[in-house]
């Protein structure tokens, strides 16, 4: 294990208004709400809010604050079940870059229809070892692989463990 | 001698500390109780434990100690006798040096020294010992948390009690209380820590004090804690909220002058921090500064504070002002916290010290302004830069404005005739006319940024106008320069805003909205005194409303105006100004009343009735106007439409009524005498019914009935009991004279209801409804004349298809008295006599309500067409309601009646219609739920309590032991939705009692219900309940035994394609279902994932989340090692 902290102080943004659905009083029961950007940002957020890569309780940021993720690093494209999460680490050679990555990765692929492929970037020059990154987390096998060691499923899953903040 | 023996095990039992603390509690409460009754001295006590006191066992003596000290907490309130008192404290005054027995004897002194009022109080040379003592012997930071804080009241309890004797002790007491709070950590400490120093300010006020001299330190102890920062949040709840700290701390530093040249550059410091908590902390600490510390220090500080102030209100101004209706009264920008608190700095420096005002006045960014404005004329076209400009000048003139009377004749008189000047608007001259420049044709400049300022000085300035009976009192010299800068450009500043708001259109919003903002600005200046004569306010008020009466459509301007108005009329009237009243009455409300009286005008009518209804419920007099405007307006329409045939007039008539029902009804307790004139409606349109004897015209306005019948209904039901009577009354004696008396008199035979084909005429119609409303809202203390006929009457027609008159039956048997002791007695007929009407038998003179009555007879089929049967299915549920809310038994027939015509087939053989199976089924519906439109609070129906459960626990049995036996399909299904009617109706305590005996009905009715998505709501309420069940503690035994079957049919439902709220539903349950014991539903995880990722990719997004959370629940039991 790593000891202290990996990025000790951390910059801290504003949290964005969020962008509120606009209900659009859609009362037809059988119209479609097709999957959306904000959809899969909220899918992420609401229960990845606590991975940070720093654990330190002084510091309880979620990835919004620190903008790994923003809801304009979502693509998606439900006609073509399509969907890429762009993320940046906090520092150029964050470890957890891949213990996020993966944990993105695992979260929707619980969350998303079997149809959808599921694309995970790091974002271009944001990390010493981007395309190593990029590579690992795309590869089937090697996430597949990943998922079967017990040590790294406990982390992803308490990444993705509901928190009760 | 009993009592001492107790005592020494009372003692010995408090002295042991291996005993538990509720031991130790007991025994101290015991040797109390002996105190307080006096069985037991306190001499005694302590004599008697001497050996407690003195021994050198330190554990025993310091508990020996502290239980003294724990009893004279306990005798605070008992007199004493002094010298006791004396040596006590003297006793415990020694013991603070010990130690080991140190919380004892804090305790025991705070006990003493607060004891006032009664006899035997610690006179003041031994509270100068005590705190010699304390300030000597205690190094209060290396004690425990909770002896701490006993220090630091003990601090706190001497300067409040003892003020001189410790200003005899002088520096002491300062230095104690500076090694004292030096490294506290705990807030409750640190709360009166700060109030001890707040205390010692007080006390020590003078240049050559302890506190003058030691100043420096002091601060520098509690300043370290600024701004305040908890660095553990959570699990303290008990803990002191960081705004009272906050605001603790504030006073601490605020409490003494000496402390202004350390306070103000800090604070000053801190306000520049980017930390939002630092700001708006370092702001209320400024204004509690400015307060304490006196002008005459503040003034050396004001080059530095006000650039600060001014960034930090630059800094938390946004730009995004809105143009909305809503932001008319407010600002209409955001206000954050720190924004709020700058205002309130400025003003409150303002308010104390005109000079302050000079640097404002100079400043350079606040003089630029009007360059700025000049620039653009739109809003929309500034720079964000510039918007902020204009918007924090605004701010800070408007606010320094609103400061004082002084301040703001400066205010005006250095701005405003600059901002008239840069705006064109002209001045008036003594004569009353408007100076105009030699070009003529200057007309007045609309820049935005420049009418903000204006309008927001207006605002703010109108509050400075003292009110009727403050005016009498301040000398007339006093008078305010402002004012008359004001009524110079008044004016010309109104033609401006109206200028402003006729040249708008449609796709700006801001011209009309800064336009009658400034109108209301203008408007609302109050009483003699006011810059703007009674003429130009009546210019204003024509302004408005002639915006209100032009426009077409509802615009944005439209809305504006008619909400300024309300504005201007709720003014008046809370500041009761007789003489704007009158101006408001002739100009706004007549005007508007006489639209709605004419029929001819370019307004659409429902506007006119809308702006009518808001302006008039301002004042108790114009709703009186309007009703009577209302009343014409009614009458003149519908004898308009009887006559000629107008369905103009009838569509007018059908709104106005719909504005009565929605916009006055509601409002009718905040309204003095508005339920007289409503009565006095009802009673007119029943006159006009009455007096327009003829329709030359069918109408098919169904529309119009509805509202007549809704309107003439809740008047009936709001209205008094005198009044119900004299409206019924009128209605009856109209019926009278119709041609409905003649119905009375059919038979009730089949051949005669087949006789009867004519419908009835239009106005009969009407008047039956009508009359049917009244009923239906009338109370069971209002008499109804003949009601013998009126059964009739009702009944004849619901035959023919007047549900409205079912009702009304229902409301009837509802509220009748029983018998002739019955709670009514000027009703002519009993409940008995009503059903022997209702139920009486076709062959025979008995009388039961069953399956042979005539009505019952219909119902099955066995006489009468389609139609007959399904209307006295509809008939008989409503009967059966009026008599279930009462709780009368014959309800029981009637259930029978119903559930017979859900089998398949009448007792004679014949099969029984499909229609008439989903009356009969809904008929349940009708029984068992709340009903929006008769027989309920609002329309005074008798309501006996726990009757749904009542009718559950009779019907419940019959349909299941139906269900079981039922013959076709058709007929099942027909059972199962009375059922779901039946279930998801009653109470869910009823249901969780029962969950054993109805879990596999209910299932079995989701199943049988899902086929068709006819029954899609019907599903929905049941599905309700069995989530219902799902969740309560008592029913999950059941549920538990059900499990395969429950969510057997929840993974069926979670693909039901017929309405989003059933699959969402059954998501939830699945999830709910995970709290089961885990052996239960581990083997079914397969087949509930299977479900839930197929509603991963539902069409409905709200089904896709709850599908999320679900799947996440249920793959956690799958993977989890340990299977309990």
């Amino acid at each position: 294990m790593v000891s202290g902290l990996i990025n000790e102080n951390p910059t801290v943004y504003e949290r964005k208004e969020r962008r509120v659905r606009t209900d659009s009083s859609n009362n037809d029961e059988y119209s479609v709400e097709p999957i959306d950007q904000l959809e899969i940002f909220d899918i992420l957020l609401l229960q990845l809010h606590h991975i940070r890569d720093i654990r330190d309780p002084e510091h309880p940021y979620s990835l919004e604050q620190l903008k790994v993720l923003t809801e304009d690093s979502v693509e998606v494209d439900d006609g073509k079940s399509y969907v890429r999460v762009t993320f940046t680490p906090t520092v150029e050679h964050c470890s957890m870059a891949t213990i996020i990555g993966l944990s993105v990765r695992v979260k929707l692929m619980r969350s998303l229809p079997s149809r959808y492929k599921i694309d995970i970037r790091v974002a271009p020059g944001s990390h010493a070892t981007e395309a190593a990154l990029n590579k690992q987390l795309n590869d089937k096998e090697r996430v597949a692989a990943a998922l079967e060691n017990p040590n790294l499923v406990e982390m992803v899953d308490e990444c993705l463990s509901p928190s009760f903040e | 001698m009993a009592a001492l023996n107790n005592l020494t095990e009372h003692l010995e039992a408090f002295v042991d500390v291996t005993r538990s603390p509720t031991h130790h509690a007991e025994s101290l409460k015991a040797i109390a109780t002996s105190l307080e009754k006096g069985v037991l001295s306190i001499n005694q006590l302590v004599v008697e434990m001497d050996m407690y006191l003195t021994t050198t066992d330190d554990v025993v003596r310091a508990r020996g100690i502290l239980l003294l000290a724990e009893m004279l907490d306990y005798l605070k309130s008992k007199p004493l006798d002094n010298a006791v008192v004396h040596s006590l404290v003297g006793f415990f005054t020694a013991k603070l040096a010990e130690w080991r027995s140190v919380r004892g004897a804090l305790s025991g002194c705070l006990a003493l020294i607060k004891r006032k009022g009664v006899a035997g109080v610690v006179t003041a040379v031994d509270a100068e010992a005590v705190a010699k003592s304390m300030a000597q012997s205690i190094q209060v930071q290396s004690l425990a948390l909770y002896d701490r804080k006993l220090c630091f009241e003990l601090l706190e309890c001497l300067l409040e009690q003892y003020p001189e004797a410790m200003i005899n002790l002088g520096d002491l007491m300062v230095y104690a209380t500076c090694e004292a709070i030096d490294g506290e950590k705990d807030p409750p400490c640190l709360m009166i820590a700060f109030h001890v120093v707040e205390l010692l300010a007080r006390l020590f006020p003078s240049p050559s004090g302890p506190v003058a001299s030691e100043a420096s330190d002091l601060f520098e102890f509690i300043s370290c804690y600024f701004p305040l920062h908890y660095t553990h949040t959570k699990g303290d709840e008990a803990s002191i909220p960081r705004e009272d700290l906050s605001r603790g701390l504030s006073l601490a530093i605020s409490s003494t002058p000496f402390f202004e040249p350390y306070a103000i550059p800090l604070l000053l410091e801190k306000l520049s921090s980017s930390l939002p908590v630092a700001k708006v902390d370092s702001l209320k600490c400024l204004k509690d500064c400015a307060v304490n510390y006196g002008v005459s220090r503040m003034k050396k500080h004001y080059k530095y504070l006000w650039p600060a102030l001014k960034d930090a209100l630059y800094a938390s101004t946004k730009t995004d002002l809105s143009f909305g209706l809503e932001s008319l009264t407010s600002p209409g920008f955001g206000m954050g916290e720190i924004h709020r608190e700058a205002v309130n700095l400025l003003q409150r420096l303002v308010k104390q010290d005109i000079s302050f005002l000079g640097l404002v006045v100079e400043d350079i960014r606040v003089n630029m302004v009007f360059d700025t404005i000049s620039r653009y004329s739109r809003y929309e076209e500034m720079l964000d830069t510039s918007k902020l400009e204009v918007l924090v000048v605004s701010q800070i003139l408007s606010v320094s404005a609103r400061s004082s009377v002084e301040s703001c004749n400066i205010i005006f008189e250095t701005f405003f005739s600059r901002l008239m000047n840069t705006l064109g608007i002209v001045e008036k001259t003594s004569t009353g006319d408007l100076v105009h420049n030699e070009i003529s044709t200057v007309s007045t400049r609309l820049y935005h940024g420049g009418l903000h300022l204006c309008i927001e000085l207006l605002t703010t300035s109108k509050d400075l106008i003292p009110s009727s009976e403050e005016c009498t009192s301040t000398p007339e010299s006093a008078q305010q320069s402002w004012c008359s800068i004001v009524s110079r450009f008044s004016a010309s500043l109104i033609e401006a805003f109206t200028s402003a708001v006729q040249s708008s259109n449609d796709d700006c919003s801001a011209d009309a909205y800064l336009g009658v903002k400034g109108l209301l600005a203008m408007g609302m200046f109050r009483g003699g005194s006011s810059p703007v004569s009674r003429s130009e306010f009546e210019k204003i008020l024509t302004t408005l409303t002639s915006i209100i009466t032009a426009n077409s459509a509802k615009t944005v301007k439209w809305e504006l105006a008619l909400k300024a108005l309300v504005c201007m009329g709720s003014f008046i009237d809370r500041y009761s100004e007789s003489e704007k009243a009158m101006s408001y009455m002739a100009i706004v409300v007549e005007n508007l009343v006489s639209l709605v009286r004419s029929s001819h005008c370019s307004l659409p009518h429902p506007m006119i009735l809308e702006a009518t209804s808001e302006v008039c419920s301002t004042r108790p007099t114009y709703v009186e106007k309007m009703v009577e405007g209302f009343e014409e307006a009614f009458c003149s329409s519908f004898s308009d439409f009887c006559v000629n045939g107008n369905f103009k007039s009838i569509e007018n008539c059908s709104q106005l009524l719909e504005c009565v029902t929605n916009k006055l009804l509601p409002r009718l307790t905040e309204i003095d005498g508005l339920e007289k004139s409503l009565v006095h409606f009802a009673i007119s349109m029943w006159n006009q019914i009455e007096s327009s004897v003829v329709f030359s015209y069918d109408f098919n306005g169904r529309e119009f009935v509805e509202a007549a019948m809704k309107t003439m209904g809740e008047i009936v039901g709001v209205a008094s009991v005198d009044s119900q009577n004299s409206i019924i009354q009128k209605a009856y004696n109209v019926i009278s004279s119709s041609t409905l008396p003649a119905m009375e008199s059919i038979p009730l035979t089949v051949a005669a209801l087949e006789g009867l084909q004519r419908d009835l005429s239009t106005r009969d119609e009407l008047i039956l409804s009508l009359f049917a409303s009244v009923i239906i809202g009338a109370s069971p203390k209002a008499s109804i004349p003949d009601v013998k006929s009126l059964v009739h009457l009702f009944l004849v027609s619901f035959l023919k298809g007047y549900i409205r008159a079912a009702q009304a039956l229902g409301s009837m048997i509802n509220k009748l008295g029983t018998g002739s002791g019955g709670t009514n007695i000027s009703t002519d007929c009993s409940l008995e006599e009503a059903c022997d009407i209702i139920f009486h038998e076709s062959d025979s003179s008995k009388t039961i309500c069953g399956s042979e009555t005539f009505l019952g007879k219909i119902c099955l089929g066995f006489c009468g067409s389609l139609d007959h049967q399904t209307r006295a299915i509809t008939g008989l549920a409503w009967i059966g309601k009026g008599l279930l809310m009462r709780g009368d038994k014959r309800v029981n027939e009637i259930a029978l009646v119903l559930m017979e015509c859900l089998k398949s087939t009448n007792s004679s053989g014949n099969a029984l219609h499909p229609s008439t199976m989903k009356h009969a089924a809904d008929a349940f519906l009708t029984l068992m739920s709340d009903s929006e439109v008769c027989l309920n609070r609002k329309f005074h129906a008798v309501i006996r309590p726990l009757y749904k459960q009542r009718f559950f626990s009779i019907t419940v049995p019959i349909l299941e032991s139906l269900i079981v036996n039922s013959q076709t399909p058709l007929s099942r299904t027909m059972l199962h939705v009375a059922l779901a009617h039946v279930v998801s109706n009653v109470p869910v305590t009823v249901i969780l009692d029962n969950t054993k005996k109805l879990l596999p009905v209910i299932l079995e009715g989701l199943s049988v219900l899902s086929v068709d998505s006819v029954h899609k709501e019907t599903l929905f309420s049941l599905l309700l309940v069995l989530s219902g069940t799902l969740t309560d503690i008592k029913g999950q035994q059941s549920v538990s035994d059900n499990a395969h079957r429950i969510i057997e049919c929840l993974v069926k439902l979670t693909s039901y394609p017929h309405l989003m709220v059933v699959r969402e539903t059954a998501i939830q349950c699945l999830a709910t279902l995970l709290e089961l014991p885990h052996g239960r539903i581990y083997p079914f995880r397969r087949e509930v994932l299977q479900a839930v990722t197929k509603a991963l990719d539902d069409p409905k997004r709200r089904v896709r989340e709850e599908a999320i959370k679900c799947r996440q629940a249920w793959t956690s039991i799958s993977s989890r090692s340990t299977p309990f």
